[in-house]
Order: structure tokens, then sequence, then C-alpha cells
């Protein structure tokens, strides 16, 4: 299975080579890095060329890594029922720079560029209908960027005076509390300073222990 | 006299309506009776379960996945499961996996009898319904016995499955796949002949096979538009490669194709069921990894083990830790393909987990089925799509 990824990876990239900017095969799984203005023309080349023949696109979604400055990762799989085998694009954009729309290369596009957009605010240009799809009629902010919080900002309940619902700032009647469980043992360095103990036994195979955690 | 201009009406459909199986909102514009044009909003059952799990340690995770699509929950615990477990680089014992295909196929019966019923009864059948919720209660049973709940089971985890079968569960289904062979006959023989529902469902929605690839179908719905494509023989999880099954291809892309693709995949179920059963007879051996940095030891062991004790303690808070990586593993949902992309950072908890619902597309695809049709037909068309507000809006 991973030889035939690798020799289709390696079409690709020939045949492909301004387009992609890496290929990487993990957990048998093959990924191909392209960048925002590109990938329309990688997603019609996996789609048409016959040793590839990704004819479904099976999801598009986004990542968000804040600490980045291109923050936002888009990832499409793609499925090719033909060879029976999967690919991921994936490329970096931020806030501001759109990423052309694939709706006019998968008709299925559309709703996870929607969603894309709803939950992490990247802009999808040449989108025939983009517009919210997940969250609520007149949402603001983009939920699943990790800079929003998980109970959100409003809360809505039934105002019986206005016999409407009505919008509110997040009231929590206890403060929400993230529990951070990561111990603190297991991120210390294998060896302590002025340890001779550790010096000595460091040459036989020391690791074993540390890595049973 | 000149040329009367028509304008089209705006009609609104749902979100509270019986044959829009859940809250589907849907915004059609009609020329007369003919669909112009229909916008479905989702979302109304939004719950944020994606960002959820990001605040949740991997075991904690699990039972959101029940609460995706609630007609087929343990389906989608597997995707997640084999998604842990592909990062951990484990594999679950023989026995865990062949208890894991057992269930997916009960679930997939499960998901199929509502579907199917349901479906007849959105284009007017009101008997199939009433009988094939009897059986589903049976079946709902054997997810009470192996997991305390009926729906919602949390059954299968990273590393296998919670707990063994009770005793005696295996002779009881045996029993009802016998029954349920005759069963699926006399539903066959309300509707298959039927008048009025094949007046309802041939020729309606039509789907070619390259629309079904275009549109990201997945499921009964690209086989009934003639693709043989099922990821339990395509790209085999678990013990599907063991297993003998045949896989139901439609020929006309409609309605009615979809239906009897279903009536058939639960044929072939049962079968599955039946060569589970056997094999567990044989299989024995421990239901989940024997690790104990990811699976927690027994109670009984806790009373005695100081070491049991602490792993149990520290499962339970902060879980195991997963190597950074990341994967996208599919299983073959009764609906379609339900994938999840999970992205680890080396930490306790995903760091991303995006879910691949069939039912995002297919309901994406009602507009192209629809137009040009009836409004009585699109119900039918909802109705053989066969989706479930849970997975869709997440």
């Amino acid at each position: 299975m991973s030889e035939a990824l690798k020799e289709l990876g390696d079409h690709i990239v020939q045949a492909q080579a301004d387009v992609v900017s890496k290929t990487e095969i993990r957990l048998g799984e093959l990924m191909l890095g392209t960048s925002p203005d590109k990938v329309t023309a990688l997603l019609t080349y996996l789609r048409d060329d016959p040793k590839c023949l990704f004819t479904q696109l099976i999801d598009i979604c986004g990542v968000d890594w804040p600490e980045r400055e291109k923050r936002f990762d888009v990832v499409y799989n793609l499925l090719s029922v033909k060879n029976n085998q999967r690919i991921r694009v994936k490329l970096m954009t931020d806030e501001t720079t759109p990423v052309p729309s694939a709706a006019s290369v998968y008709s299925s596009a559309g709703w996870f560029e929607r969603e894309t957009y709803d939950l992490y605010g990247v802009w999808f240009s040449d989108h025939p209908d983009l517009r919210r799809i997940l969250t609520d009629y007149g949402f603001e902010g983009h939920p699943l960027r990790k800079d929003f919080p998980l109970t959100g900002f409003v809360e809505l309940r039934w105002d019986d005076v206005q016999k409407r619902v009505v919008y509110e700032p997040v009231k929590l009647a206890q403060e929400f509390r993230r529990f951070d469980f990561l111990s603190p043992w297991e991120g210390a360095p294998k060896v302590l300073p002025g340890d001779e103990k550790a010096q000595e036994t460091a040459a036989a195979p020391a690791a074993a222990p540390a890595k049973a955690n | 006299m000149s040329d009367v201009e028509i304008k089209t009406l705006t009609m609104n459909f749902g979100p509270q309506h019986p044959a829009a199986h859940g809250v589907l909102r849907l915004v059609v514009e009609m020329d007369g009776e003919i669909v112009e044009r229909c916008d479905p909003h989702i979302g109304l059952l939004h719950r944020g379960t994606e960002k959820l799990i990001e605040y949740k340690s991997y075991l904690q995770a699990v039972p959101y996945f029940d609460r995706l699509d609630y007609v087929s929950p343990m389906n989608q615990e597997h995707a997640y499961a084999l998604a842990v477990e592909k990062l951990l680089g484990i594999e679950a014992p023989e026995r865990g996996q062949y208890i894991r295909v057992l269930f997916s196929e009960i679930t997939r019966i499960l998901n199929h009898l509502l579907n199917v019923t349901t479906f007849a009864m959105d284009v007017g059948a009101l008997t199939p319904p009433l009988w094939g919720f009897e059986q589903r209660e049976l079946l709902m049973e054997y997810y009470e016995q192996v997991s305390g709940s009926r729906m919602h089971a949390a059954y299968f985890r990273p590393g296998g499955v919670h707990q063994d079968l009770p005793a005696g569960m295996l002779d009881s289904m045996e029993g009802w796949i016998k029954q349920f062979y005759p069963f699926m006959k006399d539903v066959e023989s309300l509707l298959n002949e039927n008048r009025i529902f094949r007046q309802r469902t041939v020729d309606i929605g039509v789907v070619s096979a390259e629309q079904a690839l275009d549109w990201g179908f997945s499921g009964p719905l690209i086989r009934a538009s003639g693709l043989p494509w099922d990821l339990r023989k395509s790209q085999p999880y678990d013990v599907y490669d063991r297993m003998d099954f045949d896989i139901p291809v439609g020929k006309t892309g409609d309605c009615y194709a979809r239906y009897l693709v279903r009536i058939e995949e639960m044929y072939q179920s049962a079968r599955i069921m039946e060569q589970c059963i056997a094999a567990l007879r044989k299989v024995g051996g421990p239901v989940r990894v024997d690790d104990r940095k990811i699976s927690p030891p027994r109670r009984g062991e806790m009373k005695g083990s100081m070491e049991a004790l602490i792993h149990h303690f520290k499962l339970y808070t902060e879980g195991y830790k997963v190597p950074a990586g990341e994967t996208y593993t599919a299983v073959e949902a009764p609906k379609g393909e339900f994938g999840v992309y999970l992205v680890s950072d080396g930490t306790n908890k995903p760091y991303r987990c995006k879910i691949r619902a069939p039912g995002f597309p297919h309901l994406q695809a009602l507009e192209m089925m629809t137009k040009g049709h009836q409004l009585a037909d699109m119900s039918a068309n909802i109705g053989s799509l066969d989706i479930v507000f849970g997975e869709i809006d997440r």
C-alpha cells in the first residue's frame, strides 16, 4: 500500500512540480502541501489525471494554529473510487488571504467551504454562495478558532415580556474550569543535573522506563 | 392575450415538519407545484461537538460520537476508535474486533429499519414503521445488555470494546436472526410491489453515477447509482476482510433503488452477524488491549493492586497521551462514509477532531435531486437520503 502511495506521490510531484510544495507519507496516508493560489489547479489535476482520478471530494476542513504566522490549515481529503486510494491536500492561509473556491472542481465543495468559513473565518473567493451554515442567523465570530472560548459570548433565553428569544452576554453560575491534568513529571528531563546515579545508568538502557510512560 | 407572467412562490418548509426527519428548514421557490429552487438551512441542532471534543480527553470524547447520528451510534464510535488506535499504533484484540463488527452490523440493521420504514411513512404507508420499531426494540436490548444503554452506548473504546458479551447473548442473537428473515420478507411484501409506494418512488430523484461522485455521495446512495463501492470491502477494517457478504448495487439511482439497496443490505448484515456469532464461539481472549497505559484495569484488580489503582486514577483523570500526528480514518457507516480527521499534538486531548458526516454532502445535493420535481416528491427524496440532523449539524 505505501509502495503504491510513494509511487503516486512521485508521479504527482513530477507532473506538478511547481504546484506541490511538499509530499509526506505518514501512518500510511499521503499528504500534499500546496499554496492557496495553486490549489484549484492541483485539485483539477488530481481529479482528471488518469493515474490519480480522485473523483470524490470527501471533506474540506480547517485547523487553527494561532501561534503560526499563517494560522489556518485548510485540509482537503480526496478519494479515488477507481484506484481505491486516498490523498490529503493541505495549504496554509491566514484571516485575510482568500483561498480560491473548489466549487468549480467538485460540486460537493460548496457546503464544506461554507462550513470552514463559518467555523474558522477562512475566506473562499469565487464561492457561489458563501454564507454561514452551522451557526445561528446573525452569529458573530468563528467558534472553532482556538481563541474563541468554549462557553461563547452570548446565551439566549425566552423573554416573557417581549414574547421572543433574546440574546444576553454569557453569565456562568459557576466559573468555567479547565483542569490541566498533564502530569508535570513526564515532561521533566530524564537526567537531573547533579544526579550522579543517572550518569552511571545512562550507559545502560535508561530510556526504557521513561518510554513506558 | 399576452402571456401572463407567473411569479414563483417562496415557501418555508420546516423546521418542524414530520417529513423533515428532524430540524430541517427548507426555503423552497415554487412554480405552481414544481420546485424551482430549494435552499436547506441547517445548523438548528448545532451543538459544537468538535469544539467540545477539543476540551476533552480522548476517552471522554467517545460519548459525543453516539450523539451525532443517534440512529447508528456504534458505527461512529468505531470510526473514532480506529482513528485513535491508528495514532497510538495499537490494534484491538481479535475477539474485540469480532464484537465490534457484530455490533456494527446490528447498528446497520437498526439504522436501515428506521430509515426504510419511516421512508415508507413519508410516502403514505403506516404499517412498516410499526413493525420495524418492534424489531429495533429487540436489537436495542442487545445494546443495553453490553453497555447499559439503549442508544448512547459508548461501548467501542480506543483499543477494543468496554466489556465482553454477557453469557447467553449469542444464543439469543441467533434466535433473533432466525425470526428476522421472515420479518424482512413481510416488510418486502408490504412495499416492493405496492402500487402507491412505487408510484411515489420510481424515477424520483434520479442520480447518475457521475453526479453521485461529484456530489460526494457514499454508502447506499452511491451504490443505488450503480457504483459497487463499499469501504467494508475496498478498505476493510477490523475483521471485515474475513466476512463473506455481497454488496447490493442499484441500477436506476432513484428513490426506489435506494430503498432496495437498503433492504438487501439488511439481509447481508444478518449474514455477517451469523458469521461473527460463529467466530465468537471459537475466538476467546481479551476484548481490549492489555496495555494498562491505555485501557483501565478491571474493578476486581483494583481492590488488591496498588498499581492498578494508580492506573485507574491516571487514566480517568489525565487519560493517555497520543503521539503527535494526524489521520483521516473512515468507516462504512449505515448512511455512508463516516470519517474522523484527527490531529494530535502529543497531549491527552485531541487538537482537532473533524467529523465527516455522510449526511452533510447528501443533503447538499437535495436541490440537485429535487429541481423540477413536485413538492410531494421532495419529502420522498429527503426520506431516501437518510438524513439525521445530529450528524449534519454536529
